[in-house]
């Protein structure tokens, strides 16, 4: 008996050994009895790999005098030389100018636009009125850019375009106006058109946020003798802060992302200088010249800019004790 | 008369009250006319005869009523074929999608999970990165899936945002009721199919709108793998060919020259009224359906937008 007691008092390993085999027996266990779970998931978790991860490999092309045929092994290793390329290309430069300054655009556009709505939505009594108008508002957003832009370009034509018919009738212009033809306007009709597809679709989370602000506050207003704008700019606006904050961070973020359909489908040869934008530089050395290395190149440029102005404007956010992302 | 400045006096406590109504209210019409506008110019353009409408002043009614720009769309066989190909990818894709997606989300809402972790961080890490337009074309040339239908509906299988908002939804449902079929001897696949499925309906409508949007709204996937393969054009891609024609050109009559090259019968259709037609149709299945969804994925898109992780 004493023996056996001692022998437990100085051998207290068997029993950490014990849990630690029954902790990795327990997950053998686990996954034999959710086999079911990892068969429903694992199919896509290898979809997921070869779709999403696998193309990261395709990175090394940039670094690279890629031939296409040839195999991974006897690829000609060159270093920096595309990203050199592209940083004395005076064209790369136009590239990017005009790829910022549309996000810019847009990205002010777009917020200060949808947060109005939201509010002067906000503001109408008429429940039935307020439900048309946003349904009516989302509908741009679900066309393709495609429908989108032949809608945009027969508004703007020279001959029976409306934007020319009505600015006329104003008086605003005398000789009717080849919108797309001149280069310097191009940013402005991007900047337009997508406020026009998106306008009504990205109020629908600030509508949401609004909806959370508890309405005692505006009654508390209300008797204490706040007008509606007093309101709309002590309440509403305040409240709606973190939601544009983290929005703000989603979308700088994306600030390279001008996205590519709009320009591709409006620029034209006369407006060219003003609409190729870093996607459209990326398809067409890639996949029309079929220089493949320097358009990987400005693609990972394009992607790590982007992370970079994401953990940026996150952490900018933190630090002020701002609503943050992750 | 009297009776409508009494109730507005009743309504309002002040002026500026009022004014402020007024305005807002007017701007909301203005609003309404700058969206559905162009929507519906196009449409009485279509339905009008095409030499016709080239005289302009057509606005919201067709001067010269005629269905012969949409018989001629509709009869024409490759734009027939890329409607068909819109239709089959649209339902296919969305029902492929939609399924995988709300399978993946069962399994990592269930909370039991060895790999929940490990699943969820893989599929959220791809929203923040992406290998870019060359290295993705390449991949899709290795697995052999350019000229093929495939290439529209495998790469986009399961989309993490979607996911998200279907595991935030599955994750609320009473777990009681996924405990007790487990209780009567049910497998995962089976609860996933008979319970979880049937009650997530109100999500899986709106993420069904999501996908079967972007299905039918993708030309850019048709340009880069299959424009050599006029089989599997879509019709947003005919009208994309079509607008790139006119935008080319600018000036309407060389594209009308342009455009009468490509398609004979230039007497009776012009690029204008055929433009205008495949516009409407392009864009009618979604007109018609998202009113009646709007409910849900409103919800679908706060519930993706507050729980994104």
């Amino acid at each position: 008996m004493e023996i056996e007691k001692h022998i437990k008092t100085i051998t207290p390993a068997p029993a950490a050994v014990e849990s630690h085999l029954s902790k990795r027996k327990n997950i053998w266990k686990k996954i034999v009895q959710q086999k079911t779970l990892i068969l429903m998931s694992f199919p896509f978790l290898i979809w997921l790999f070869i779709f999403k991860y696998l193309p990261l490999w395709g990175w090394t092309i940039a670094f690279q005098d890629y031939r296409p045929g040839l195999p991974f092994s006897e690829q000609e290793w060159v270093g920096w030389k595309h990203f050199r390329f592209l940083f004395q290309d005076e064209a790369f430069f136009r590239v990017l100018r005009n790829t910022l300054a549309m996000s810019i655009i847009n990205l002010v556009l777009g917020f200060v636009t949808a947060i109005t709505l939201a509010i002067l939505l906000n503001e109408l009594r008429n429940g039935k009125f307020k439900r048309i108008v946003q349904t009516i508002s989302y509908m741009p957003h679900f066309l393709s850019w495609v429908v989108a832009a032949s809608i945009i370009s027969y508004a703007l034509s020279l001959e029976n375009g409306i934007v020319n018919i009505v600015l006329q009738k104003l008086h605003v212009i005398d000789e009717p106006i080849l919108w797309l033809g001149v280069g310097e306007y191009f940013w402005g009709i991007i900047g337009a058109s997508e406020v026009w597809k998106n306008l009504g679709w990205n109020t629908i989370i600030y509508l949401a946020a609004i909806a959370m602000i508890d309405p005692e506050q505006y009654e508390a207003a209300e008797i204490d003798g706040a007008s509606r704008l007093q309101r709309i700019f002590y309440i509403t606006l305040p409240s709606l802060k973190p939601t544009i904050v983290i929005l703000l961070i989603m979308n700088l973020g994306n600030i390279l992302e001008t996205g590519f359909e709009p320009q591709y489908l409006l620029g034209n040869p006369m407006n060219l200088d003003y609409s190729e934008n870093l996607d459209i530089f990326v398809l067409k050395y890639g996949i029309a010249m079929g220089n493949f290395a320097l358009a990987t190149a400005a693609g990972i440029f394009k992607t790590v800019v982007s992370f970079i102005f994401l953990f940026s404007a996150n952490y900018i956010a933190k630090r002020l004790g701002q609503a943050r992302l992750f | 008369m009297k009776q409508i400045v009494k109730r507005w006096r009743m309504r309002y406590t002040s002026w500026g009250d009022m004014v402020f109504d007024v305005c807002n209210y007017s701007l909301m019409l203005v609003l309404c006319v700058v969206m559905l506008y162009p929507m519906l110019n196009t449409l009485a353009i279509s339905l009008n005869d095409a030499n016709d409408a080239i005289r302009g002043g057509i606005y919201l009614w067709p001067r010269e009523f005629t269905l012969y720009n949409y018989e001629y769309v509709l009869k024409e066989n490759t734009l027939l074929n890329a409607l068909l190909i819109s239709v089959l990818r649209t339902v296919l894709g969305t029902a492929i999608s939609v399924f995988c997606t709300a399978m993946v989300a069962y399994v990592i809402s269930r909370p039991e999970f060895v790999f929940r972790k490990f699943v969820t961080i893989a599929f959220i890490l791809t929203m923040y990165f992406n290998g870019g337009l060359i290295p993705t074309y390449l991949l899709m040339r290795d697995l052999h899936l350019i000229g093929t239908f495939w290439v529209y509906i495998i790469p986009g299988i399961i989309g993490v945002f979607n996911l998200i908002v279907i595991r935030s939804f599955i994750e609320g449902l009473p777990n009681s009721l996924i405990e007790s079929a487990r209780i009567d001897g049910a497998g995962e696949f089976r609860i996933f199919l008979q319970i979880v499925l049937p009650l997530s309906l109100p999500v899986l409508a709106t993420v069904s709108l999501f996908v079967a949007v972007y299905q039918w709204n993708s030309w850019f996937d048709v340009f880069l793998y299959n424009s050599s393969n006029p089989n599997l054009s879509t019709l947003q891609y005919e009208l994309m060919k079509i607008l790139q024609n006119t935008n080319a050109t600018m000036s309407g009559k060389t594209a009308a020259d342009a455009f009468a090259n490509a398609h004979a019968d230039a007497n009776t259709v012009t690029p204008s009224s055929i433009r205008a037609t495949m516009t409407i149709i392009a864009s009618v299945p979604i007109i018609l359906v998202y009113p009646f969804l709007q409910k849900y994925f409103i919800k679908g898109l706060t519930l993706g937008g507050v729980k994104g992780e």
